[in-house]
């Protein structure tokens, strides 16, 4: 009997080497947790999240995993839902950090939740890579395990300034002569797009008319475009969420406003062309990734080939753009892919550090993080709405059309 | 502060912005006047305090908004919305209203209250958190060189609303159960000292209630935005022109809801639209003040 045993054991041991030289899918596996909304205010953006972190993982595990020294590993992620709710996503970290002994953790959704996870990774020095959380406000303290693979809030509509002003100097007008009107809501985010426009109009010695809050219920905002149509500026910014895009394109329409330069923030989310049809033409939107995009990688290929594979894979996306919070999600997997290969160890402090020194062309754009751990290398696009279709006018290197201006 | 006085003189400056902003007001308060019309019947009637009162509206325009997606007339939500809301309505009554009616006042402003959550949680686990509109097919009067525009879809919301409360009050004054319903808010047990079955009427003024809220909602839907948790904005609105006009008082109820649509539209314009909100909020405390002053004078109670 014992002897037999003892042969099992010993067949079983050949076959499972026999196994591991003959599959290199059967990879040991290096365990993420995220804290992410799948109930709640944020729920819809939050499965877009997660459904780009389990592609990136299922596109890794498909092209032979990660080499960490001479071992292979495919990551697993455990997931909670955080409810939408900020204690809930930093109580549901301690327990994925003192329970699940998770080691690395990937971003929650919103700048809100991340304010409220990050720190907690902080305190038990885990390091987080984010995809979904752009306030500023999130990398002026000095945390040294959080990392965004997006840009900065304040850049969302900072390059509509720029772009004002290049056509005035196009039409012969001084850049100080463009007047600028600003609505946003009163919430970090829009506040740092705010920021971040002020700054540059600054610059430009450009004169802000407007400069007005939504409401966080806003359904109306007849008041600010009558003094918009008054006032008469050359570029207008809106910044609410889906339902500041949504209320800004459908009233603009209505009330006629001819602005010559119109750049709002969350067209998608809001779905403005579906909506509002003619209503929407020849307006900015600012996204942090387009599909029409020329940047590559080798893992995910073109930022085109991502769109077309993703669709493959999730149906649902099939016949809408695919978002990019779910591009942005795979990035930041792809970036733990590759700390851990150059790290060569899964010590949490080396992989850390390769982190840190990241500096990596991808589908999503170049990634390379600053002291404060967002990323500096990615500029935000803009694109216009060009007959129901939207395509990328801004930063011109990277844009496929040419921008109409003035509107209408 | 330099803004405000920017703003104030812009008005004078263009006297026609006065009209827009009347007009806007007007089309804004038309629906705030709906939705109040029926919290002064739950409120007058049963007294009952629903602060659930904006989450029907939203429900009604969630109603709206999911059957203009699989292809029905957008104009024919109103009444579907009306029907399908008077449905949850007489459901709510029997499962929750009928069993605090009789209580205290907290405990129908606890159980109404958290019906408001439970409404706005379950829409957004349906229909998501983004924000929904139908998008009606017709053109924008313009008036005044263009400063003045009627979009007709909002024309047309305005009218539906019209015509709903004057169906409503038709039915108060001449039928039956109109009648009932006036007698149980009199006096309750005289009313079933004389036969009238108040628990029926209850129901009835409760679904009548929600299905008034829903057919507002789908008016909202075709001229504003509605999202899974806006339902806060409409109540808030709702108590402040009940205060405002007192129970029982229709054209009073009507006048408020246009005054505050109108005032709320002065506020956007001078203080800004993030305090569009504060200005019903400042006149519910202003409308209680002046209520409190009014009753010590004439040492009556709350009418």
């Amino acid at each position: 009997m014992k002897s037999l045993s003892a042969l099992g054991v010993c067949l079983t041991g050949a076959f499972l080497t026999f196994s591991q030289v003959a599959f290199a899918a059967d990879c040991e596996e290096i365990t993420l947790g995220s804290a992410i909304s799948l109930t709640g205010k944020y729920a819809t953006n939050g499965a877009h999240a997660k459904n780009g972190y389990e592609f990136a993982i299922q596109k890794i595990k498909d092209a032979g995993g990660i080499k960490v020294g001479d071992k292979c590993y495919n990551f697993k992620v455990i997931y909670y839902d955080d409810e939408s709710k900020g204690d809930r996503a930093a109580t549901l970290t301690e327990r994925l950090v003192n329970q699940d002994k998770v080691q690395y953790m990937l971003g929650p959704y919103s700048s809100g939740m991340t304010k409220a996870i990050a720190p907690v990774t902080e305190k038990y020095q885990i390091p987080m890579v984010e995809a979904e959380g752009a306030s500023r406000s999130l990398f002026n303290k000095g945390y040294k395990y959080l990392f965004a693979v997006l840009s900065t809030s304040e850049q969302y509509l900072a390059s509509a300034v720029a772009l004002a002003a290049e056509k005035a100097k196009e039409s012969g007008k001084d850049p100080s002569d463009v007047k600028v009107a600003i609505a946003v809501e009163n919430d970090p985010f829009s506040l740092d797009i705010r920021a971040g426009v002020l700054e540059d109009a600054g610059k430009y010695g450009m004169k802000t008319v407007i400069d007005e809050k939504l409401p966080r219920d806003l359904s109306d905002m007849s008041a600010i475009l009558t003094k918009v149509k008054l006032l008469k500026p050359d570029l207008l910014i809106v910044s609410g969420h889906s339902k500041g895009a949504a209320t800004a394109v459908r009233q603009i329409g209505e009330q006629k406003i001819d602005v010559p330069m119109v750049a709002i923030t969350h067209c998608e989310a809001a779905d403005v062309v579906g909506n509002f049809g003619d209503a929407a033409n020849d307006i900015l939107c600012s996204t942090q990734w387009a599909e029409t995009l020329t940047y590559e990688d080798p893992l995910f290929g073109s930022a085109s080939n991502f769109d077309k594979e993703f669709k493959m894979a999730y149906s649902e996306y099939a016949d809408k753009t695919v978002p990019y919070q779910t591009a942005q999600a795979s990035a930041a997997v792809y970036v733990f892919k590759d700390a851990f290969e150059r790290a060569g160890t899964r010590d949490k402090e080396a992989v850390r550090d390769a982190i840190a020194a990241t500096d990596l062309a991808t589908f999503y754009g170049q990634i390379k993080f600053s002291e404060a751990g967002n990323n500096i290398a990615k500029p935000m696009v803009l694109r216009q709405i060009q007959d129901g279709k939207y395509n990328v006018v801004a930063p011109s290197e990277f844009a496929s059309h040419k921008v109409n201006w003035p509107r209408n | 502060m330099e803004q405000i006085l920017g703003n104030l003189s812009l008005l004078f400056e263009f006297p026609v912005v006065n009209l827009k902003i009347v007009v806007d007001g007007v089309m804004i308060g038309a629906l705030f006047a709906l939705a109040a019309y029926g919290l002064a019947l739950v409120w007058g009637v049963m007294n009952v305090k629903n602060l659930a009162q904006g989450d029907f509206v939203i429900a009604g325009g969630y109603v709206a908004w999911w059957l203009s997606g699989k292809g029905m007339p957008p104009l024919l939500g109103v009444p579907v919305a009306f029907v399908v809301l008077w449905g949850i309505g007489w459901v709510i009554y029997k499962l929750v209203i009928s069993r605090v009616i009789e209580r205290d006042l907290f405990t129908s402003l606890l159980a109404t209250f958290g019906l408001a959550i439970m409404i706005a949680q379950i829409l957004n686990l349906l229909f998501g958190s983004d924000t929904q509109s139908i998008q009606l097919e017709y053109d924008t009067l313009y008036f005044f060189d263009g400063f003045v525009d009627v979009p007709i879809a909002k024309l047309l919301g305005v009218l539906m609303a019209a015509v709903l409360a004057t169906c409503v009050i038709i039915f108060m004054k001449r039928s039956r159960m109109g009648q009932a319903i006036r007698a149980t808010a009199q006096d309750a047990r005289a009313a079933r000292v004389l036969g009238i079955d108040t628990e029926k009427v209850y129901a009835f003024t409760f679904s009548l209630n929600s299905a008034i809220c829903g057919a507002a909602g789908a008016i909202i839907v075709m001229v504003w935005v509605i999202q899974p948790f806006y339902g806060i904005s409409y109540s808030i609105r709702a108590f402040v022109i009940v205060t405002a006009a007192g129970l029982g008082n229709l054209p009073g109820v009507i006048s408020a809801g246009l005054g505050i649509g109108v005032l709320e539209q002065y506020g956007a314009h001078i203080f800004g639209i993030g305090y569009q909100q504060a200005v019903a909020v400042m006149l519910l405390l202003l409308v209680l003040l002046v209520r409190l002053l009014q009753q010590r004078r004439v040492r009556q109670s709350l009418q």
